[in-house]
């Protein structure tokens, strides 16, 4: 008996040892300690035993038992350790394969300028106004105080469109600047006003440097005590802004425009030659602005001698190429991939003042 | 207008230099354009003489020169150019000096052996001109060792400024000193013309036919006159602002209409036809004009004519038959005022841009008519001889006397700056508005005869929704503030508006609010989530070729510019896909495989809207997705771009569920392969589909061109509500598939739809997952696989529940549909 148990230990650890896999070793445990097993068959011999031997031989076998439990969880955990080894070395993969396409498109340059310029106004109160890019003559001209005969209507290069409509009205026009848009809010709103209005403007002129459409960002501030002080004040604020150059030099010059006055345009320092903003000693004149006219004020119902304000205008393509060092405008418009994937903008991070425009 | 410091300075008594005129020039309003100052390039040049040239011993083309060159001993000089000889008088370039023309610095070196301590100078070396066949020969009389460009009067600098459509008496170099002086920069100097003696009654006399053209007119006869070559000094100063000189009457009248403002014209007395000279309107005559070009006057344009017919085209340009040249003994010289807005038409529709035109178009000084008389007259007796007759003249100077008041308290409350009175005074005396009456509060001004835009009457044009009476109202205000913001803004620029300080706008709340309206919304987001599906954004032209127009919808008339730039840019787009499907189609000719575009924009089309223009978000993908090792290479179709829109249409808060999908879409999509997502049975939000075959054929497209629209004026505002808490049901929901076969032609919307609706409170979620159609199913057939996700609130569903939802489910499917379970 004692021999038996010694015989069949001996064998069992020489069994489990011997087991390659987890079904071998499966196999072993059931041959050892399943209902027909060895070891279960030598316990339920024990019965038969007097009292006396019974216990004594049971400790031995139960050891026995202990012994050979231990061994076959010990050879699982290596068989199974192995197993997982050798999967995970079946499954490796070439990590340098590139991953699955998902390309991110981009926001055109000049979309990305316009979000700017409304994040740095809207922070100044300023809500943005539209309007359509078929205009009537008055609102693109004579509401603007340029009548017919204007000389300043020979410098717009107007696009002209046949009557709307019943097509006996004068012919319309293709707006040549943003500014009707001071009209239409003059007449849909009662003072304070304090708008921008960005958009598609036309002029027949198509060079190097002017294309036939471009885009405008037009302001309008009317209240009882807005001064040039105001105008030259606003407009640093945001050409300093959007150019995140704090001490960018401004600099304001008397002119001329039918719809305001006192005019001016500004210009701002740069260098001529490496085209970097802000020093240089060169000057850029960059947008046009002024008190706006008494008489576009009247035609647009608000009374001049009860609010005054001031308007301005400029032209984002121009603002968009100075920031980010563009050299040709006629690409803005070409729509070829190579250039929008060169300047264009990720949508992931809109202009927003709280990360920086 | 250009102008030279030498000029300026015949009305201007000032030190300051040419830097501070420039910048106070563009600081007052009259922005300089260019400052051409040639006498620091030219500055090391002297003339110098040859003193000997003689063939180079080693090079048959090269001279060995001595050149005499003033100061110290003679210098050697090789010299390429054939009429290097000896005893001729040229231009001598030192060692060390930059070569305008070339850009080099010149060094002492030795040619072929030969030492060669300068150079002797072409016209174009010099940057002056285009000769270049030899080197510039001067007159004997030229003096060795001066600088050639004192001698050449080559050293005044020419300042040319952009003068704005209100200043024409800044088309004037003394209206340009008149400005400088009030700026502070010095004196103007005093002008007047001292009467000429009348020596003969003028043989020609005025007659205006058209007084409304021309109220006033003066004129002068001379005889006697010896026309020539002008003096150099007329000369250089004519050719320096781009004038080429003709002869003394012609340059003379040249001279007035840039020194004073003030256009002249002087006729040769022999070629006028008859005693009198008549302003009238053209009558369909031809005028052979100064440019010689032929011209067709209308019944609209102002004409100066003899007994003959029209002998000039008044103000703008006179007739080359009746012209002064060099054998005119006796001539007539006109000084008239016209209508600004008349010779602005004229000259707009015939398409003439002339010193003359550009200043009476501006307005001239209605005042300075006699005196520019006598003053022509001074200089033309002084440079041709000969006598001068009456003044003979025909209607009145038109009334221009003006006042303008100013409170003082405006230059502060508009200007933004506070200016003294006496500064706001003494800066409008300079300009020549004298005191009329002052107070403490503020003074009134008379407006100078020159200044035409100073409390200038011109009408409102009133919206014409403004009631008569507001009207009313509205035009005194306009009457009372219109001149006195004129004299604020005068004030202002004289001082330089960087004096005015800056003042940050006050903010109207601390924290401002959203500033995009809905519709700008609408276009931002839908900017971002297509870019963030990997479109590229463009922006494109809203005008394009007809032709190309037609293919994606209406192009009528009304849309068709007038004026076109070219004639492929002559139809405004119906949808910005026309534009992007060439785009689309110009990138994959560059090579691109993978072309993804969309623009947001107007699509115009007359009563679409109010404005004739929806705004519409539109895109296209076209060639391969990009190839991938591990995704089987595909094209893109329909439901890319059925994606691309479904996916704008949820960033703008449309839910999926509302939407229908209809098999219709405009003509410009494949018929079988688009359709529409509707809102509604008629509000149509997008189209989507492959572009129809025949449109991609015309822009030479291979493949298929996913491409959509989204009608973003079409899309309901997201309405800002509190949203119901949300549905987190605690039992697992179940979840099982049915495969339906149906007629080839039942969509797959309408099973989908069915099958929502069989159970709805239980249903949450209904998808299909596989279509099949082809053996062994039948012909005309396919089957569509759907899984439908049932949600149990209180309790776990039995088997039973399960099935009987299931037999539910097919019914409807069936009865709506015809389709059956799959066996």
């Amino acid at each position: 008996m004692t021999d038996d148990l010694a015989a069949l230990h001996h064998a069992a650890e020489h069994d489990i040892a011997a087991a390659a896999d987890l079904r071998a070793l499966e196999a072993v445990r059931v041959a050892l300690l399943g209902k027909t097993g060895r070891l279960t068959a030598l316990l339920k011999t024990l019965g038969s035993l007097p009292a006396e031997a019974r216990r004594e031989q049971g400790a031995r076998v139960n050891a026995v038992k202990e012994t050979l439990i231990a061994a076959l969880e010990a050879r699982r955990a290596a068989l199974e350790a192995a197993a997982l080894a050798a999967r995970l070395a079946a499954e490796r993969i070439d990590v340098t394969l590139p991953a699955r396409p998902s390309e991110i498109g981009l926001i055109h340059p000049i979309s990305r300028t316009m979000d700017e310029i409304a994040a740095i106004f809207g922070a100044m109160g300023f809500t943005v106004a539209e309007g359509p890019d078929i205009e009537t003559d008055w609102h693109n001209f004579g509401a603007l105080n340029i009548p017919p005969h204007h000389p300043a209507r020979a410098d717009h290069d107007t696009f002209y469109l046949p009557p709307g409509g019943e097509g006996d009205g004068p012919p319309r026009v293709l707006r040549t600047h943003t500014s009707p848009v001071q009209m239409r809010t003059m007449l849909a709103e009662t003072p304070p006003i304090r708008i921008i209005a960005m958009g598609r403007t036309y002029r027949a002129d198509h060079d190097a440097t002017h294309s036939p459409m471009f885009h405008q960002c037009e302001g309008l501030v009317i209240d009882r005590a807005i001064t040039l002080g105001h105008l030259k004040g606003c407009l640093i604020d945001f050409l300093r802004a959007f150019f995140g150059l704090p001490d960018l030099p401004v600099r304001f010059r008397a002119s001329y425009f039918p719809f305001t006055e006192p005019s001016m345009e500004v210009d701002i320092g740069w260098n001529r030659r490496s085209g970097e903003l802000g020093r240089g000693g060169d000057w850029l004149e960059i947008l046009g602005s002024g008190m706006v006219h008494a008489k576009v004020l009247a035609n647009g119902g608000i009374d001049p001698r009860a609010w005054q304000g001031f308007a301005f205008g400029m032209g984002i393509e121009r603002i968009t190429m100075l920031k980010h060092g563009i050299n040709d405008l006629r690409p803005f418009f070409e729509s070829d991939l190579r250039w929008l994937r060169h300047y264009g903008f990720s949508p992931l991070a809109p202009a927003m003042l709280h990360e920086g425009v | 207008m250009k102008f030279t410091l030498s000029w300026l300075r015949d009305h201007l008594e000032t030190e300051a230099s040419l830097a501070h005129i420039t910048e106070t020039l563009s600081a007052i309003g009259l922005e300089v354009e260019s400052v051409e100052d040639r006498a620091q390039a030219l500055a090391p040049f002297r003339i110098a003489r040859v003193i000997e040239a003689v063939p180079h011993p080693d090079a048959d083309r090269l001279r060995a020169c001595r050149v005499e060159i003033g100061a110290g001993a003679p210098v050697s000089v090789v010299c390429g150019a054939p009429n290097a000889r000896a005893g001729m008088k040229t231009v001598f370039a030192p060692p060390g000096s930059v070569i305008p023309g070339s850009g080099v610095t010149l060094k002492i070196g030795k040619i072929r052996g030969v030492e060669s301590a300068g150079m002797l100078l072409s016209l174009r070396e010099l940057g002056l001109g285009e000769d270049h066949a030899g080197i510039i020969e001067l007159p004997e009389a030229a003096p060795v060792g001066e600088t050639y460009a004192g001698w050449a009067g080559l050293d005044d600098p020419v300042i040319e400024i952009a003068v704005t459509p209100n200043r024409g008496d800044a088309l004037a170099v003394r209206g340009i000193a008149r400005d400088l002086a009030a700026a502070g920069l010095g004196r103007l100097k005093p002008w007047s013309a001292p009467a000429v003696a009348a020596r003969f009654a003028s043989p020609l006399a005025w007659r205006i036919d058209w007084p409304e053209a021309c109220p006033y007119v003066l004129g002068r006869s001379f005889r006697g006159l010896t026309n020539r070559p002008s003096p150099d000094w007329l000369a250089a100063r004519l050719r320096a602002i781009g004038l080429r000189p003709i002869n003394a009457l012609v340059d003379i009248t040249n001279f007035f209409t840039f020194d004073l403002g003030r256009p002249l014209h002087v006729f040769d007395s022999k070629k006028i036809i008859g005693s009198e000279m008549v302003i009238r309107r053209g009558a369909g005559e031809t005028l052979r004009a100064l440019n010689n070009r032929d011209y067709r006057l209308e019944h609209e344009d102002c004409v100066i004519a003899d007994a003959a017919g029209p002998r000039s085209l008044a103000g703008i340009m006179g007739g080359v038959e009746s012209g002064c040249d060099d054998a005119t003994t006796e001539m007539f010289l006109e000084c008239a005022f016209f209508d600004p807005v008349r010779i602005g038409q004229s000259g707009r529709r015939l398409q003439i841009l002339s010193d003359a035109r550009s200043r009476f178009e501006r307005g001239i000084d209605p005042a300075l008519l006699p005196d520019a008389v006598e003053a022509a007259s001074r200089m033309i007796l002084d440079l041709c001889g000969g006598e001068a007759s009456e003044v003979v003249g025909a209607g009145a100077a038109p009334p221009w006397q003006r006042r303008a008041a100013l409170r003082f308290a405006r230059l502060r409350d508009l200007g933004g700056v506070a200016i003294a009175p006496e500064t706001a005074i003494a800066r409008l005396a300079a300009l020549g508005f004298p005191l009329v009456e002052r107070d403490a509060a503020g003074a009134v001004f008379a407006v100078p005869s020159w200044r035409n835009d100073i409390a200038a009457a011109g009408a409102l044009d009133l919206a014409p929704s403004i009631p008569a009476d507001r009207a009313a109202s509205l035009a005194d205000s306009v009457a009372a503030i219109v001149p006195e913001a004129d004299l604020v803004e005068e004030v202002l620029r004289l001082g330089g508006l960087d004096a005015v300080p800056p003042v940050s706008l006050p903010r109207p709340t601390p924290v401002p609010g959203a500033s995009l309206t809905a519709a700008g919304m609408r276009s931002a987001l839908a900017r971002r989530a297509l870019a963030a599906r990997g479109l590229a954004e463009c922006v494109s032209f809203a005008f394009m070729a007809r032709n190309d127009a037609a293919r994606f919808g209406e192009t009528p008339a009304e849309l068709r510019l007038l004026n076109p730039i070219a004639a492929d840019l002559d139809q405004l787009r119906p949808t910005p896909l026309a534009v992007l499907a060439h785009a689309l189609a110009r990138n994959l000719a560059r090579g691109a495989e993978d072309v993804a575009l969309f623009e947001i924009g107007p699509g115009f089309a007359p009563g679409s809207t109010p404005s004739g223009a929806r705004e519409i978000a539109a895109g296209l993908r076209a060639g391969a997705p990009p190839r991938h090792w591990a995704t089987p290479a595909r094209a893109f179709d329909a439901f890319d771009a059925k994606a691309d829109a479904l996916a704008v249409l949820a960033a703008l808060g449309v839910a999926p569920d509302s939407l229908a999908t209809v098999a219709e879409a405009p003509a410009h999509y494949h018929p079988g392969r688009a359709g529409t997502l509707r809102l509604g049975p008629r509000n149509v939000l997008a189209a989507f589909g492959e572009l129809h075959p025949e449109v991609t054929a015309a822009l030479d497209l291979a493949g298929a061109v996913a491409a959509f629209e989204i009608f973003l004026d079409a899309i309901p505002a997201a309405k800002r509500r509190r949203r119901a808490a949300p549905d987190l049901a605690a039992l697992q929901p179940v979840r099982r598939d049915f495969a339906f076969l149906a007629a080839h032609d039942v969509t797959a919307e309408a099973v989908l739809r069915a099958a929502r609706g069989a159970e709805r409170g239980l249903i949450t979620g209904v998808s299909l997952f596989d279509v099949y159609a082809g053996p062994p199913l039948p012909a005309g057939e396919k089957s569509l696989a759907i899984e439908v996700v049932l949600q149990p609130r209180e309790r776990a569903l039995t088997d039973a529940e399960i099935e009987a939802i299931s037999g539910r489910i097919v019914a409807a499917v069936t009865a709506a549909t015809g389709a059956r379970l799959r066996g």
